[in-house]
């Protein structure tokens, strides 16, 4: 039992996950999905993710090509499959549940 | 009292949407949001896009399509039917899209958000290609994705403030649930209520039949009311029938009706731009009567053209050998067309087009519609008079000659829907009858009406041989063939009358 234990957790380290977060400027909404995103990521990704931070006012093609509508959106590109979870991050569980960690 | 006519300062840009011009009087309110509303499978889609593909062929305007059903795969590949290669388009920098079809990943909300990223997407798209048109279809396909029913609409009203803000042209369309009922489903139009268009696809007779209205243009004018649409391989046509004017001509030449005898109890033809109903029950005359008098115009030279609803080019052809017509001769000179075709095999509104279609291109002097009761078999009964109505403005307008027929229920007497519905619209009535007298059947003619000539008022007999038809003399002695109780009148009688109106 201990041996599969140990299966997970290594697992669990190994794994990378590759994020990014979608904003429109300085709004609220905006300012407030990327402290809580990084407060979350401190918490319970330290040191095995990759956060992209990108303003779609000045990317608007950026927007396009991965048709995001709403805002703040944050993507999980990686691992597989894809995920994304729109909100400004604060209701923190549902966060959790998007990104698929326990 | 010095009335100010159509005088608004809200200018309109043309579509190029064939006869959309009409009803709106003059296309969409320029630098506006219209709502284009309508049920699932109404044109919606069709529509939006046609407007864009013109107003970049047509009037060099480029736009945006913002699409939240289909993706922009799809769209262009269902409109490539209609000749309309939209990826050039794209390719040339002169349409772009903004894809919002629904992602199939799952969505999950963690907080308030807002549609800023789609807005910013709208308006760069319409910087890319320098649009000055949008279209956008349909926003009713964004409701359900997310929970927030109001934060939608605020959204939504923000980027219509936007566009209004750039100075496009915008098209909304939005889905709703009933054909007559709210303008669009989740109260859409709150915040573009400046301009609704609405599209109808109505069940009726077993015929689906597509109406467009204008329902509001706020500040400009309009034409009121359902006009019948459809689509076609070359896109959306709107047939705007009420709208148009009574400001045909009037011809005093007189032409041949093909029998000399009917010529002179019409004194001396019928006019040249006349539409004469031909009205009797089946059997007496009235596709000999279509015959003579397409024959009387090849004989001069006229072009004729014969629409035939109830029988075949070969049996036309047959039954005017046994009265001595010969219409291959005629069609081999090109001066007669034969089209036969059941009115059960296309819509109404098709039918119209394909008809008008027919006379465009053969550009005749003379129609003859054999009958026009078999087409009243298929339509409404609003559809029949818009499409009688339609057919005669054009006619008088191309000042054609036409015979229409109408076959009355009965044998003996009585009246037709046909003559009920679109006598006032004719020019001239000629009623054909059977007539039972001392046990035989013979036949009588009457013209009942003929606008701005004299005619002779008797009932007629008229004989048919292999010559054609002879008109004799009055029916004597004889009253109420009309009304199909013929009863004979005694010579004493008749005389004591004579007296009587002495």
């Amino acid at each position: 039992m201990k041996k599969e234990e140990e299966f997970v957790e290594k697992e669990k380290k190994e794994r990378k996950y590759i994020l990014k977060l979608y904003v429109t400027g300085q709004t609220a909404n905006s300012l407030r999905a990327i402290s809580n995103l990084k407060k979350l990521l401190a918490e319970k990704l330290y040191g095995v993710y990759e956060l992209q931070i990108i303003d779609v006012l000045k990317h608007p093609q950026l927007a396009e090509d991965e048709k995001i509508l709403a805002t703040p959106l944050l993507a999980r590109a990686l691992p597989l499959p894809m995920k994304r979870i729109i909100g400004d991050l604060s209701n923190k569980e549902k966060v959790l549940l998007g990104l698929d960690i326990v | 009292m010095a009335t100010t006519e159509n005088v608004s300062l809200v200018k309109k840009i043309g579509t190029g949407i064939e006869g959309f011009g009409v009803i709106s009087q003059g296309g969409l309110p320029q630098g506006r949001t219209t709502l284009l509303s309508g049920t699932s499978g109404s044109g919606k889609t069709i529509f939006a896009i046609e407007f864009l593909w013109r107003g970049i062929k047509e009037f060099d305007e480029n736009g945006v399509f913002v699409t939240f059903e289909e993706t922009p795969q799809d769209i262009c590949k269902n409109v490539k039917s209609l000749g309309w290669d939209i990826r050039a388009l794209e390719k040339e920098g002169r349409l772009a899209f903004v894809d919002a079809s629904p992602s199939p990943e799952e969505k999950y909300e963690t907080g308030p958000f807002d549609f800023e990223a789609l807005r910013a997407r709208i308006l760069y798209a319409i910087k890319k290609v320098g649009a000055r048109r949008v279209s956008i279809d349909s926003i009713t396909a964004l409701f359900p994705q997310y929970s927030d029913i109001g934060m939608i609409r605020r959204e939504l009203f923000k980027i219509a403030a936007s566009l209004k803000n750039t100075g496009v042209t915008s098209l909304i369309s939005s889905e709703r649930l009933q054909e007559y009922g709210d303008i669009a489903r989740f109260g859409v139009e709150e915040f573009v209520s400046d301009n609704v268009i609405v599209l109808r696809n109505i069940l009726g007779r077993e015929r689906r039949r597509r109406t467009m209205e204008v329902l509001k243009y706020r500040g400009t004018t309009h034409q009121k009311g359902e006009y019948p649409f459809t689509i076609t391989s070359t896109g959306v046509k709107v047939l705007p029938l009420s709208g148009l004017e009574l400001i045909q001509r009037s011809s005093t030449r007189r032409i041949p009706s093909g029998n000399t005898d009917l010529d002179k109890m019409c004194g001396g033809g019928f006019f040249r731009d006349s539409i004469i109903l031909v009205s009797g029950p089946t059997g007496t005359g009235k596709t000999l009567m279509s015959t003579m008098f397409v024959e009387a115009g090849c004989q001069n030279g006229e072009r004729c053209i014969l629409f035939a609803h109830e029988e075949s080019r070969d049996q036309l052809i047959r039954n005017g050998t046994s009265w001595g017509v010969d219409l291959k001769k005629w069609e081999e000179k090109g001066l007669l067309k034969i089209v036969c075709r059941y009115p059960e095999s296309m819509g109404p509104e098709d039918h119209l087009l394909f008809t008008k279609k027919e006379m465009a291109r053969f550009n005749p002097n003379r129609i003859v519609i054999d009958s026009l009761s078999a087409m009243e078999r298929v339509l409404p009964l609003d559809s029949f008079r818009e499409f009688v109505i339609s057919l005669t403005s054009y006619t008088k307008s191309k000042e054609i000659a036409g015979i229409f027929t109408s076959t009355t229920k009965t044998l003996l007497g009585g009246e037709s829907i046909t003559e009920a519905h679109i006598s006032t619209l004719t020019d001239a009535i000629i009623i054909l009858r059977y007539v039972e007298m001392h046990g035989e059947i013979r036949r009588g003619l009457t013209v009942i009406k003929l606008r701005g000539s004299w005619h002779d008022k008797e009932i007629r007999e008229f004989v048919v041989d292999n010559q054609g038809m002879h008109i004799e003399e009055p029916f004597r002695g004889v009253e109420g063939i009309m009304t199909g109780m013929a009863r004979s009148v005694t010579q004493l009688e008749e005389e004591e009358l004579k007296k009587l109106t002495k």
